[in-house]
């Protein structure tokens, strides 16, 4: 076995890798915004009064966290289909992550939710606070806080999970790897440069969340502490 | 184009248990790398510590899916062609190891330090420390965890599909080539790990509980 | 002149047990009544129906001539004229002094953000800790929080203040700070409903003192009351103290 390593040859590819880097932060920007919409609001919806909403909440839940997500993406994606809906790769991209993580979401807000004591409600309800008040100000900006950590480790994880997309060809950093390497047969450096741009775009989100952390919870800024 | 029959079905179901051989030879592999990794991460040197860190913090920032190509498809380039099914197991070992030590070190270090000085103070060495009083209680607060781990190992499992091998993922693939029925196909190979996982994830949940009831502060 | 508070043979059940048996007795503008009695005597309950934290089977709670067991009861409406300081504070964490204390004010009173901050610094001076105006409660000792959550509700000028046990959770030496703010509160004319183990503190401070005792009001009367008993009950809660 005689081989030598030349990342000499994907050097010219550098646009492609760049463009394929963007797609996924865009994926995952998108996927983020809606994905923490639909957690918040399946989260309140177990919490309600309505057994209906709370087994419709729970049974999404349930269903995306307990079958891999290669497999919501045919369902979703050849499922949509054929029965006529063509979307854009992109945007069916997107729409799986989107449900994907939405479920893992609604579970940790839930989860922060759980830890709002019942007397905090109690004393917003003595104040005269409404209920969309309570929600807002005493449960849910509290729980948020209390489960940042979680939420945005949750998220840098459905960054990577985003590299599975490639499968239908959404045109990411993973499928991108996949194209260089099939004209350059430089799989193993194209794999290597992949995983390292993977995790300088994880550093990268990370330190972006940290630093949005401390901008919306100026509580946690001023004194380091965990809620 | 005929319709889904339990040849389907049956071809499915066989393919459920290659998708549970691969999950415990994943999960079983990366549990014996997993352990050394929580001790590489809980070592007395400092370089051993660190080493442990960055290779867990490279493994957790890169998709699995990568790691899976490097070891399919780049060993291949290099020379070194393993079958999709060893490629896929110990890609998930690679991974399994660095979350189950991370999620092991955790519960290690949550036994409090005075266990160890007391094991200490009797004499017992580090070892005994560590398989006699330590590790007895971290492996209470580990199993609800470990357990909520199986899950994820066992789910991506079906990335072993994109490297060919056939298991559940892979079969259904087939099945919707000819058929062309994805909602139907996929929603029964859905409904298959469904019936592998959910059960462990309720069992996860229920140990955790138990777990928080037998340790509940005073309030 | 007709009551600020007025409770008429209210029933109170959780399940099977009747914690209220059919309590009444009635607050005057201005007044300050101290409910006493042992744990599970039904006082904690029968101040939580007043603001309709708990609702009522039978009898009736008015408010300022508003009926609390109304069921079409704007609910808001009276909570902004009943103020509640808690055992255990309640305050929010997340939040600094002066939010927790604009909070109901900017949304319920929807009070500009400059003017909140100015209800906060005035609530804040009639308890006394102007200088925390910025901090976040887990910053502050015991006392400390809840003299911010006596000034919270003050910060919605409340017509009637209920205090539930509201020292019970602080250490012996910080009790005093609370009582003092309590004590000019009532001096200042607040109309106070107030649950205490404080014994001192009703007999010095109240107007009138209620014991209760089985979810009934058993004895009721001025200060003196507690140097003199009338019942058995009382007598002995008395003497062994809670």
């Amino acid at each position: 076995m005689r081989y030598k390593f030349d990342f000499g040859a994907l050097v010219e590819h550098w646009p492609e890798f760049l463009s394929g880097a963007l797609t996924t932060l865009q994926m995952t920007a998108f996927a983020v915004v809606f994905g923490l919409v639909i957690g918040i609001l399946c989260a309140i919806g177990r919490r309600s009064a309505s057994p209906f909403l709370q087994w419709l909440c729970g049974f999404y839940v349930e269903t995306i966290r307990n079958t891999p997500y290669l497999i919501q993406i045919f369902f979703i994606f050849f499922g949509l289909s054929s029965i006529g809906i063509k979307l854009p790769i992109f945007v069916a991209a997107v729409l799986t992550l989107v449900i994907n993580v939405g479920a893992y979401t609604a579970e940790i807000v839930r989860a922060g939710m759980d830890t709002i004591h019942p007397g905090q409600i109690e004393a917003a309800q003595a104040l005269g606070l409404s209920q969309p008040q309570i929600y807002w100000d005493v449960i849910l900006r509290p729980a948020l806080e209390r489960v940042y950590p979680a939420l945005t480790s949750q998220f840098v994880l459905m960054m990577l999970a985003s590299s599975i997309t490639s499968q239908i060809s959404a045109e990411e950093l993973t499928a991108v790897a996949n194209n260089i390497q099939s004209f350059t047969f430089r799989a193993f450096e194209t794999y290597i440069v992949v995983a390292f741009l993977y995790l300088l775009l994880a550093v990268i989100l990370k330190l972006a969340f940290y630093g949005f952390g401390q901008i919306i919870f100026p509580r946690r800024r001023r004194l380091g502490t965990a809620l | 184009m005929g319709g889904f029959t339990l040849i389907h079905f049956l071809y499915l179901l066989q393919a459920t248990l290659w998708t549970v051989v691969l999950t415990v030879l994943a999960f079983g592999l990366g549990s014996l790398a997993g352990f050394v990794v929580m001790l590489a991460r809980t070592a007395r040197t400092r370089w051993i510590r660190a080493v442990s860190m960055i290779y867990v913090d490279i493994i957790q920032g890169t998709p699995l899916l990568i790691v899976l190509f490097l070891i399919y498809f780049g060993l291949a380039v290099v020379g070194i062609e393993l079958p999709a099914l060893l490629a896929a197991a110990i890609s998930l070992m690679i991974y399994c190891s660095a979350f189950l030590g991370e999620i092991w070190r955790g519960c290690v270090q949550s036994v409090p330090r005075t266990q160890s000085e007391a094991a200490e103070c009797l004499g017992l060495t580090r070892w005994q420390t560590l398989t006699d009083v330590i590790l007895p209680q971290a492996m209470r607060i580990a199993t609800p965890p470990t357990v909520g781990f199986l899950v994820q190992v066992l789910k991506n499992t079906s990335l072993a599909s994109v490297v060919g091998f056939v298991e559940l993922t892979r079969a259904s693939q087939v099945i919707n080539n000819s058929l062309f029925q994805p909602f139907l196909v996929f929603g029964i190979a859905g409904a298959l790990y469904f019936a592998l996982c959910y059960p462990l994830s309720r069992l996860s949940r229920a140990l955790e509980r138990k777990l928080n009831v037998g340790r509940r502060q005073p309030a | 002149m007709s009551a600020a508070v007025s409770l008429r043979d209210v029933h109170k059940r959780f399940g099977e047990v009747e914690v209220l048996k059919g309590v009444s007795f009635d607050v005057a503008p201005g007044e300050v009544v101290a409910v006493i009695g042992r744990s599970g005597s039904g006082k904690s309950t029968a101040l939580r129906c007043v603001n309709r934290l708990e609702t009522i089977q039978s009898g009736e709670i008015e408010v300022h001539g508003r009926r609390v067991d109304d069921p079409a009861l704007d609910l808001r409406a009276l909570r902004r004229d009943v103020g509640m300081v808690f055992q255990s504070y309640n305050l929010f964490p997340h939040l600094t002094v002066a939010e927790n204390i604009t909070l109901a004010p900017r949304r319920v009173r929807k009070t500009p953000q400059s003017e909140a901050r100015h209800i906060a610094v005035e609530a804040l001076a009639r308890v006394g800790l102007s200088d925390k105006i910025d901090a976040y409660p887990e910053q502050l000792s015991g006392g400390q929080q809840q003299r911010v959550a006596i000034a919270r509700s003050l910060a919605m000028q409340p017509k009637v203040m209920l205090f539930d046990e509201v020292t019970s959770a602080l250490d012996p030496h910080l009790t005093g700070e609370v009582l003092k703010v309590m004590e000019a509160l009532a001096r200042g004319g607040m109309t106070m409903l107030v649950v205490t183990h404080e014994m001192a503190f009703a007999r010095r401070v109240a107007d009138r003192v209620i014991f209760m005792h089985t979810g009934k009001v058993w004895e009721t009367g001025a200060g003196e009351m507690l140097a003199h008993p009338q019942t058995p009950e009382l007598r002995e809660f008395l003497a062994n103290g809670l």
